[in-house]
């Protein structure tokens, strides 16, 4: 793996390794690589991983390390995620899933949708192939359990964060937040402008995978009709 | 074998080390606020470190033995008491069935541990008893305890022969926990990536000013009042994974640490680090609680970590002994 990424600490049981702080799939790529690479290795005393857009979080057992190998723990697992890293390679790529999520992008579900494609000079039904059109990158997730960080949004569609937040968004809500989209996987506060929302449940403790989406999973919206809606949604 | 909740509390919920491994998938570690607690609690009933335990916050709930246990609490003085008697912290305590414990006044400290021997038999979610309270999963019914509720324990020892007709016995013994804490208010920091990007008169504040623990602090975050911290240029950086302890720098100026049911991820500059040993002291103090903040190398903070894990062991070895001396003794294991 090529060296340009840094490791800095994250407070005293986590490193974090950064490459270029920008969000591109080519830099999500390389990120995705570290993250399924230290991953394999299965290793007690790396306690998680958080691959984030450029980004990924390396937490461990620091008094585990330093009960086994008899000196600080800090430097050591820098220089083993570096020497991990370099038996990736740059060429190989890593296989992503690809998941298509139904979205019905119906007003009663919508709040948001007529005043974004509004704003954005655009009828609603263009508004909806634009966001249909295009693969997205789950780059992170974050924020709740399984709430998937997408993009990129096509540049017509980027829009702030609403300046008040709603108290209460249903869980499956479809959503812009500048040039990211993401769904909530539960009922939550939040201010992402709502277009849409899944029946698919993106998060249920009882299964063996709680959630639905995984960092790296390449997504693409399909538009159906509320009716298609109801018929799927699942009770919760 | 349960303990029946009497009278709800404030936010009791069944906490143990936390959940691991989860994190890429937005899953938060939780467990307990404060570990040290939780290992004081289990050690004196003999139980693993890290099992799952009662975390209580004022005003804790009532809680009635429906059969004999033994337990310890740990963390604040909420002035606890079997029946009518009062009870301390830090000792085993033999309860026969029908007694109830209940927390009567905050004497010290924010977060209370009940441990009972053997463990409480709840089912784990994700390897974890802890309760994920946004999740609604792991530790009772993925909530806070409620009235009425009734968390079954595990339990082997009946100790009729050793209480007879008493209702309350304190075991002789009392676990050290001075030196597992830090001095109070006073919380080692490291450097984070944020800090860099404070001027100069900021990075004197963080370390030179008094904060205070807001009235906005809960088992997410610490929001801290204090002086008004300034960058050189504010800008938030592309959201990244964060840790507990990590001192976030708010658009308005102001900080919070993120605590046990923290987000994983975040898009606010980190400008510091509250090291792992003084989690435990952070997360015993209460709002408008003061707290300085001494900036240390990393490296030291892990020294001070594992100083800290030394005295837990020892700690730990010592409650065990005593334990195993007093059980043999009446002829219980």
């Amino acid at each position: 793996m090529n060296t340009t990424f840094s490791i800095t600490p994250l407070g005293d049981n986590a490193v974090i390794i950064e490459w270029e702080q920008q969000i591109a799939p080519h830099i999500h790529e390389q990120v995705m690589k570290a993250f399924h690479c230290l991953q394999s290795l299965k290793l007690s005393f790396i306690t998680d991983l958080i691959p984030a857009y450029a980004s990924l979080a390396v937490l461990y057992d620091a008094a585990a390390i330093r009960q086994k190998i008899n000196r600080p723990a800090r430097a050591w697992i820098s220089d083993f995620i570096k020497r991990s890293l370099q038996q990736v390679t740059d060429t190989g790529t890593t296989v992503s899933r690809s998941l298509q999520i139904p979205v019905c992008y119906h007003p009663s579900l919508a709040p948001d949708l007529s005043v974004l494609a509004q704003q954005k000079g655009m009828s609603e039904a263009a508004l909806i192939t634009l966001h249909t059109a295009q693969t997205y990158t789950v780059y992170m997730i974050g924020f709740l359990p399984g709430f998937p960080y997408m993009g990129k949004v096509d540049a017509r569609l980027a829009s702030p964060r609403l300046k008040q937040p709603r108290t209460a968004i249903p869980a499956g809500s479809v959503g812009i937040a500048g040039e990211q989209t993401g769904i909530y996987p539960l009922s939550s506060p939040g201010g992402w402008n709502i277009i849409g929302q899944t029946p698919i449940r993106l998060f249920d403790p009882s299964a063996q995978d709680p959630c639905y989406c995984r960092p790296g999973d390449q997504v693409q919206f399909v538009p159906i009709t509320l009716e298609t809606f109801y018929q799927m949604q699942q009770p919760s | 074998m349960s303990i029946r909740v009497l009278q709800p509390g404030l936010l009791d919920t069944v906490q143990d080390a936390g959940r691991s491994g989860y994190q890429h998938l937005g899953i938060n570690p939780g467990g307990v606020m404060d570990r040290v607690a939780m290992q004081v609690a289990n050690s004196l009933v003999g139980n693993p470190p890290g099992e799952a335990v009662i975390e209580m916050h004022f005003p804790a709930a009532a809680f009635l033995f429906e059969a004999h246990a033994m337990i310890a609490l740990s963390g604040a003085d909420m002035g606890a008491m079997i029946n009518d008697q009062p009870v301390p912290i830090n000792k085993p305590l033999l309860v026969s069935g029908q007694t109830v414990l209940r927390f009567t006044k905050p004497v010290g400290g924010a977060c209370s541990y009940l441990a009972i021997r053997h463990g409480l038999s709840l089912q784990p979610w994700l390897n974890s008893y802890s309760t994920h309270l946004k999740a609604a999963a792991g530790g009772f019914n993925g909530r806070a305890l409620q009235k009425n509720d009734v968390v079954p324990f595990c339990i082997t020892n009946s100790y009729t022969t050793v209480l007879g007709k008493q209702e309350l016995m304190i075991l002789p013994w009392t676990a050290g926990v001075a030196d597992l804490y830090g001095p109070p208010g006073q919380l080692h920091i490291t450097e984070g990536s944020g800090f860099a990007l404070l001027n100069d008169h900021a990075r004197q504040l963080l370390t030179g000013a008094a904060f205070e623990i807001g009235p906005q602090s809960d088992r997410m975050g610490f929001r801290l009042r204090g002086p008004s911290l300034k960058m050189a240029e504010y800008r938030e950086q592309i959201s990244a994974g964060v840790t507990r302890g990590t001192i976030q720098l708010l658009p308005n100026g102001h900080l919070i640490i993120l605590m046990a049911d923290h987000q994983t991820t975040g898009g606010y500059p980190r400008v510091a680090h509250v090291i792992t040993a003084d989690q435990p002291a952070l997360s015993q103090l209460r709002p408008r609680d003061e707290i300085r903040f001494l900036m240390i190398p990393a490296e030291t903070a892990e020294e001070l970590l594992w100083q800290q894990e030394q005295r837990l062991h020892f700690m730990q070895n010592a409650c065990k002994l005593r334990l195993e001396e007093w059980l043999s003794h009446y002829g219980l294991h």
